[in-house]
């Protein structure tokens, strides 16, 4: 008897390993994550401070020349509330914005936590572009960019 | 740029578009439409001299690379050979570069081709989540919904849209697909039954998504003495034109931002140019039929303002009015049933061309809108990052008219 051609199927699974270089802007902003100092890296030419960090600016196409320490409280641009499992992604629900740290000319992406998501038009009513936010670190940072995450300033 | 030569779109193929496809491999899905567009321009393999292979991600139907796989399936051995990869915009830019075999003067003819199955792995998202940057963005959950979501919450706030009048545009979508023999998702759908499907990520619930599809789409292309010869109403393309933006989302958005993320403005800026070229200047009126890359419900508002056809802001309340219905609207959009009922990811953006052109060649049959003169079709992919546009009429215009790139 010949298998049904619907169920004919060769299984598959791809695993593949990685080790990816930091380079030296990253790992010095990563290292000021290390000290909760968040780096955005500045051009002179254009007055764009960058987060995340670049090593030329993308307006002037001059090299960024400068450091700057942005605040620990910014500004949502964009968010939402996931409410729906993603294969290999955090189990729901969580929020995750785009916010404007104080100091800094872009949006950086983060979870944010701390607030209650069981009513999700109530919580995105919390969250809407203009919402005020503050960072809040972990208390042994890594040097990586989950050594924090952003809470709405009550 | 415009090049030297005109192009001609001569025949269109696609597959019906489903989840599994159990009696074939992907390269003989790829083959179907290639088969279906030689058949439509009455031509043989031999006569093709270049072949431009469209497909995105290959993690979804997971063979690494399948273009190699794919070559002598699709004809294309023995002849030059290139696969295009922009993400959900790979089959705009894939038309784009057999546009530019013909209109550079190299080439007569050139068939573009590709196919997907999205839904061979359930580990799409992830997938997708793959294409950020490991140091900064990756670690948030980014994926095509989230992002988008994020994009469409700015939106509603800069606007002042609801959830309802995007369910408006899922139920078109899907009640336009029942007259697509081709489509994936289609159906006579109410805006409550969007509206109470499970919430997946703000303001998006699970029929404001697209499936995840499997499926093939061709066209042949071909220069003006060809297209003289073998079709009496080929679709002229007349406009082509793509911008590109920094993967960082967070670089457009906000007073520093010299685009914004949620307006979709790199399209408004390849139809400015695509339009310049193909002689548009009144969208409204001289385009009749839209057919957008809209994987959520979300996209066609921004989109259809970028191409002109209304004002930022404007086109959810002319959706409401039904301003973009099929056969009583004053554009249709997504007569198809779009990117909404159908989504080969790699193949997307040239499913919209074989749709567009249908309409110009007066082969969309139930679906067919009278009167058409010009149709638009658009991709977007990446990080909301790529968009392209293409004009496609039943008239062409005078090549070298006009030089340069994209300009605002």
């Amino acid at each position: 008897m010949s298998t049904a051609i619907d169920d004919n199927v060769i299984h598959g699974e791809w695993h593949v390993r990685y080790n990816y270089s930091v380079g030296k802007v990253a790992g010095h902003f990563f290292d000021g994550l290390k000290q909760k100092k968040i780096l955005a890296s500045l051009c002179s030419t254009s007055g764009i401070a960058y987060l995340p960090p670049r090593a030329y600016c993308e307006r002037s196409f001059e090299p960024c020349d400068g450091w700057v320490e942005v605040g620990h409280e910014g500004t949502v641009e964009a968010a939402t509330l996931v409410t729906a499992q993603f294969e290999n992604l955090p189990p729901p629900p969580y929020a995750i914005a785009y916010a404007r740290l104080d100091g800094a000319s872009t949006a950086l992406v983060n979870f944010v936590r701390g607030m209650d998501l069981s009513d999700v038009p109530a919580a995105m009513a919390k969250l809407k572009p203009g919402t005020r936010i503050k960072v809040v670190f972990k208390d042994e940072p890594e040097g990586r960019i989950t050594d924090f995450h952003y809470e709405v300033i009550a | 740029m415009m090049g030297k030569e005109i192009v001609a779109l001569i025949g269109t193929g696609q597959t019906k578009f489903k989840t599994h496809y159990a009696d074939k491999t992907y390269v003989e899905l790829a083959q179907d439409a290639a088969k279906l567009a030689l058949d439509d321009a009455g031509m043989e393999p031999g006569e093709i001299d270049a072949v431009v292979f469209s497909m995105a991600p290959t993690q979804f139907m997971g063979v690494n690379d399948c273009d190699r796989w794919a070559t002598s399936h699709v004809w294309g051995a023995g002849k030059p050979f290139m696969r295009i990869h922009a993400g959900g915009a790979t089959g705009g830019s894939a038309l784009h570069a057999g546009y530019i075999h013909i209109a550079s003067g190299m080439y007569r003819n050139v068939l573009v081709v590709g196919a997907d199955r999205v839904a061979e792995t359930p580990d799409a998202q992830h997938v997708l989540n793959l294409i950020w940057d490991r140091f900064y963005e990756h670690d948030f959950a980014l994926n095509t919904v989230t992002m988008t979501a994020l994009a469409a919450q700015r939106y509603m706030s800069r606007y002042g849209m609801t959830e309802e009048q995007f369910a408006r545009v899922v139920v078109r979508a899907r009640k336009n697909a029942m007259g697509n023999p081709y489509a994936h998702l289609r159906g006579d759908i109410t805006v409550d039954d969007v509206l109470n499907s499970p919430r997946v990520a703000y303001p998006y619930k699970r029929f404001d998504i697209c499936p995840r599809s499997s499926g093939a789409a061709a066209v042949v292309l071909s220069n003006l003495d060809v297209a003289k010869a073998k079709c009496s109403r080929p679709a002229f393309v007349n406009g082509v034109s793509a911008i590109t933006h920094s993967v960082f989302m967070g670089d457009r958005m906000g007073v520093y931002s010299d685009t914004e993320f949620s307006d979709h403005d790199g399209e408004h800026i390849a139809a400015h140019e695509a339009y310049r070229q193909a002689g548009i200047t009144d969208p409204s009126s001289q385009i009749q039929v839209a057919e957008l890359y809209d994987p959520f419900s979300t996209f066609q508002f921004p989109m259809l303002e970028s191409l002109g056809f209304c004002g930022r802001g404007r086109a959810a309340a002319i959706s409401d009015a039904g301003g973009w219905d099929l056969h009583s609207g004053h554009v249709a959009v997504g007569p198809s049933g779009g990117t909404l009922c159908t989504n080969p990811i790699g193949v997307t953006g040239l499913v919209r061309v074989v749709d567009a052109a249908n309409q110009v060649m007066g082969k969309s049959g139930q679906n067919q809108v009278k009167g058409v003169k010009n149709t638009v079709a658009t991709a977007a992919g990446g990080s909301t990052q790529f968009f392209t546009v293409t004009v496609l009429g039943e008239d062409y215009t005078a090549p070298g008219k006009s030089v340069g790139g994209a300009q605002q």
